[in-house]
């Protein structure tokens, strides 16, 4: 393809045909912004004709720019990498990652302090928290999981990224879905299901966007130069599938026009309950297990320079948590309108996850056999094995919270905040940070990053944060479990739910400080990645050898 | 896998590779640990036998029962029968003692303030606060300063019924909007807020006129909130001289009110609630303190 090219330039079939994609989807968005229902929804339609204009033009001006050939796949018998949109996802991973947070902040205050609702629908917790759900969880742990999947792919495979415009396609394409989500959220455009608030047209685009990486992944494996598929990529490949899979039967909805945001989802009751569960729990199991567990087999072994642990582990592991996983939803709809025998079948399935899900910390934590001295030198691999903690914990009290005689005390309670959040914030942020932390010196060709002594302060003081966020809602979930449950001898109920409200003020305080101190540690690695990439000191590092000669 | 290519051996460890390497990375041959694999076991085998005791597995038409034929809304309706069983008793008694014999009968009138207060938080406390101390607009039941009277049967008449509620036994009566419907001026709306203040001896602004503000007073307010005041419970119009402020003391409150008017609105409950919750409702308001 490279080498017996002619040297004549061409416009390659990608080039010209997206181009013309993007040019006819922006004239379709323009006719469909004038004739839209609601301004909201032209101001969206303006905003895809304005991208997809850009795009088209981009294309064509790319092709005007670039040399009559297209990158070599290898130089010198070496892989030539294609990292742009790699630093372009881990770039926006952070940002995201920063703003999430503040938003998290900012719903952890109001309901700690109702005022700060500002009396303003935009800024209503009712918005700010699909907002701040989204933000962390699609648009960080997003795009963490873009970049470092696709740069793993690649150094796993000893192979250059499938495709020339598609990579880009899916990153630029992912941020933008994020930006319509989003915007959507703040103007009140929301189909109303938990994680996947988006309306329709916003997941016809993000169905699109997503089979293209699946493209792109499964391509660069096929074109490996390793006899075997890495364990990383196996979790990679599952977390891309099965999230494709779910987010189709979770919004299977019919717009009522064209030219309006509204949706009717095609599901009804508690069969539209058990399909939110199916994949809302899955969204848990595929995108912030899987997925983050991908992470984990790479950068883990990769920092503590070690073998993984167990081969044999890895691949039960592997397929026990896939099979079991996404069967584990009905526990979501405990002592509800859901026949029994959906609960016992979500709760004993969530049971026997148990062991598959620590299969993963066991791998993680025993890759460090011969080399736990790192903990005391390294900040980055030290957070890394504390997120494998995290997830270990967090593993554990999922099946322990499915078992109904427990959930029935910890549903609806804040105790479930706080399980979330020691997985989100323990384990899926954490791991992310540790590889942000690897990925940034080893995409901008640095030596190490700007400074070790701001990691650690960013592992204290977020590592705090974590403890009085998780601790508070500990205590608040399981006060607030038994103040509904609790009877007076006379057979009255002990507590109106409002007394129930009051007495969680102040570990809502406290979370929000334990938030608050997440948030600044989030800063702190902002700015480090940021003198990181501006530092003046570039180095040939023989590390990533290949880097030299990618773009 | 492991025996296609060259295995090596791990230094650390002294456990075997598979021989394969992806960027630098390889794998040891360790095998499961066992306390992990029996683990796993053990729940597979625990689920086992709860499929067998419970409702577990869809069948074409209907699914497995269980052993015990359990079922959840069997479960929580024998619950609530449970805990109605527990109260009849006393439940009975209530409902055909009056107001008055309760309060004389400490086991019943325990049980009836017990009652009222589960009642209370989930219907009063959204508006009256959980403890009844209430908030602007809506009145505090703590203290002896009754807007459509404190005793008994008033107190139940007013939860039964409500004021200016869709129900037509509900009290009616509210202050008129003396500004905006322009029977009043703004100074003259200015004197009387300081005439009212004087009322309960708050300091008024200087130069304020008393006089004036006496003589709006007696033409337009004393109809309803008596000559010197004092108020009215049969109209609702609350007493002025008491300190005691629904929707605040300070004058631009008693300006705003003046101007456009009051008239908060208590629903009427008879429709919602039984005749023995809304009668240990009334006992257990009439308990908080300032009853008459």
């Amino acid at each position: 393809m490279t080498q017996a090219a002619t040297s004549q330039k061409s416009m390659t079939f990608g080039e010209a045909g997206s181009a013309l994609a993007f040019a006819a989807l922006a004239l379709l968005c323009i006719i469909i912004a004038a004739k839209a229902h609601t301004p909201e929804y032209a101001f969206h339609a303006y905003l895809f004709a304005a991208a997809s204009g850009w795009a088209a033009f981009k294309i064509v001006d790319r092709y005007y720019d670039r040399p009559a050939l297209l990158p070599p796949l290898t130089i010198n018998g070496k892989p030539n990498y294609n990292m742009g949109p790699v630093k372009f996802a881990t770039i926006a991973g952070v940002f995201w990652g920063v703003a999430g947070f503040v938003i998290g902040l900012l719903i952890a205050s109001q309901l700690a302090f109702p005022a700060l609702n500002f009396d303003t629908a935009w800024l209503s917790f009712g918005r700010m928290r699909p907002l701040h759900t989204s933000a962390v969880i699609f648009a960080f742990g997003g795009n963490v999981l873009i970049a470092t999947s696709l740069y793993v792919v690649q150094r796993t495979s000893r192979a250059r990224l499938v495709g020339d415009i598609a990579p880009w396609f899916v990153v630029l394409g992912y941020n933008f879905f994020i930006v319509i989500a989003g915007t959507g959220y703040l103007l009140g455009i929301t189909q109303g299901k938990e994680y996947a608030e988006p309306e329709w047209y916003a997941d016809l685009w993000l169905t699109v966007v997503w089979v293209a990486y699946l493209l792109v992944f499964l391509g660069t494996v096929m074109r490996r130069k390793e006899p075997h598929i890495y364990v990383a990529n196996w979790f990679y490949l599952a977390f891309i599938l099965t999230i494709a899979v779910l987010h189709l039967g979770n919004n299977a909805t019919i717009p009522v026009s064209i030219f309006s945001p509204k949706s009717y989802i095609v599901w009804a009751g508690v069969q539209d309950a058990m399909v939110q569960w199916w994949y809302g729990h899955n969204a848990v199991g595929f995108f912030l297990t899987a997925g983050f567990l991908a992470i984990m087999y790479y950068f883990i072994p990769k920092r503590a320079e070690r073998p993984v642990y167990s081969y044999r582990l890895s691949i039960i592991h592997f397929w026990a948590l896939i099979f079991l996983y996404i069967w584990a939803g009905p526990h979501h709809l405990h002592y509800t309108a859901l026949p029994d025998w959906a609960q016992t079948l979500g709760m004993t399935f969530s049971i026997m996850l148990w062991m598959p899900s620590w299969g993963g910390m066991i791998n993680g934590l025993m890759t460090l056999s011969g080399a736990w001295d790192k903990l005391r030198t390294d900040p980055v691999l030290r957070m890394m094995v504390v997120s494998v903690a995290f997830y270990g914990m967090a593993t554990f009290e999922g099946p322990l919270m499915s078992v109904k005689a427990v959930n029935s005390l910890s549903h609806y309670t804040d105790w479930t905040i706080g399980h979330v959040h020691s997985g989100a914030l323990g384990w899926v942020a954490y791991v992310s940070f540790g590889a942000i932390y690897c990925l940034v010196p080893w995409l901008w060709n640095k030596e190490r990053l700007y400074s070790m002594k701001a990691v650690n302060w960013h592992f204290w003081i977020s590592t705090l944060g974590i403890v009085l966020y998780i601790s508070s809602m500990w205590v608040a979930g399981i006060l607030q479990g038994l103040m509904w449950r609790a009877y007076t001898s006379l057979g009255f109920l002990e507590y109106s739910f409002i007394e129930t409200v009051e007495a969680m003020h102040p570990f809502y305080v406290i979370r929000a400080l334990g938030g608050a101190l997440f948030v600044g540690g989030s800063l702190i690695m902002a700015w480090n990645v940021w003198k990181t990439i501006t530092a003046a000191q570039d180095v040939a590092v023989e590390v990533t050898p290949a880097l030299a000669a990618a773009e | 896998m492991a025996h296609d290519t060259h295995e090596q051996v791990d230094a650390v460890t002294g456990v075997t590779t598979t021989g394969h390497s992806w960027d630098g990375i390889s794998e040891l041959n360790n095998p499961l640990p066992r306390w992990w694999l029996w683990s796993f076991y053990l729940t597979i085998i625990w689920s086992i036998g709860y499929w067998i005791v419970y409702p577990a597995w869809p069948l074409a038409a209907s699914y497995t029962r269980g052993f015990f034929n359990w079922q959840s809304r069997e479960a929580i309706v024998e619950d609530l029968d449970a805990l109605k069983a527990q109260r009849a008793g006393m439940t009975a008694k209530l409902a055909q003692t009056s107001l008055e014999d309760v309060t004389k009968n400490p086991e019943l009138f325990a049980f009836a303030r017990a009652q009222g207060k589960a009642a209370f938080g989930d219907n009063c406390a959204p508006c009256h606060g959980a403890g009844g101390g209430g908030a602007k607009g809506y009145p505090n039941l703590n203290d002896d300063d009754w807007l459509w009277g404190g005793t008994l049967a008033q107190i139940e008449h007013t939860i039964r019924y409500g004021a200016r509620s869709t129900n037509d036994k509900g009290h009616q009566g509210s202050m008129p909007a003396f500004g905006r419907d322009g029977m009043l001026k703004r100074p003259e709306i200015s004197n009387v807020a300081d005439y009212v203040r004087s009322l309960s001896g708050l300091p008024v602004e200087k130069g304020a006129d008393l006089t004036a503000g006496a003589k709006v007073f007696a033409d337009n307010c004393a109809a309803c909130h008596g000559p010197k005041g004092q108020g009215n419970q049969e109209l609702g119009a609350p007493n002025l001289t008491d300190k005691i402020w629904l929707f605040g003391a300070d004058k631009a409150a008693i300006m705003e009110g003046l101007t456009n008017g009051r008239g908060g609105v208590m629903p009427t409950w008879h429709e919602r609630l039984d005749d023995t919750t809304i009668k240990a409702l009334t006992l257990y308001v009439h308990s908080l303190g300032g009853a008459r």
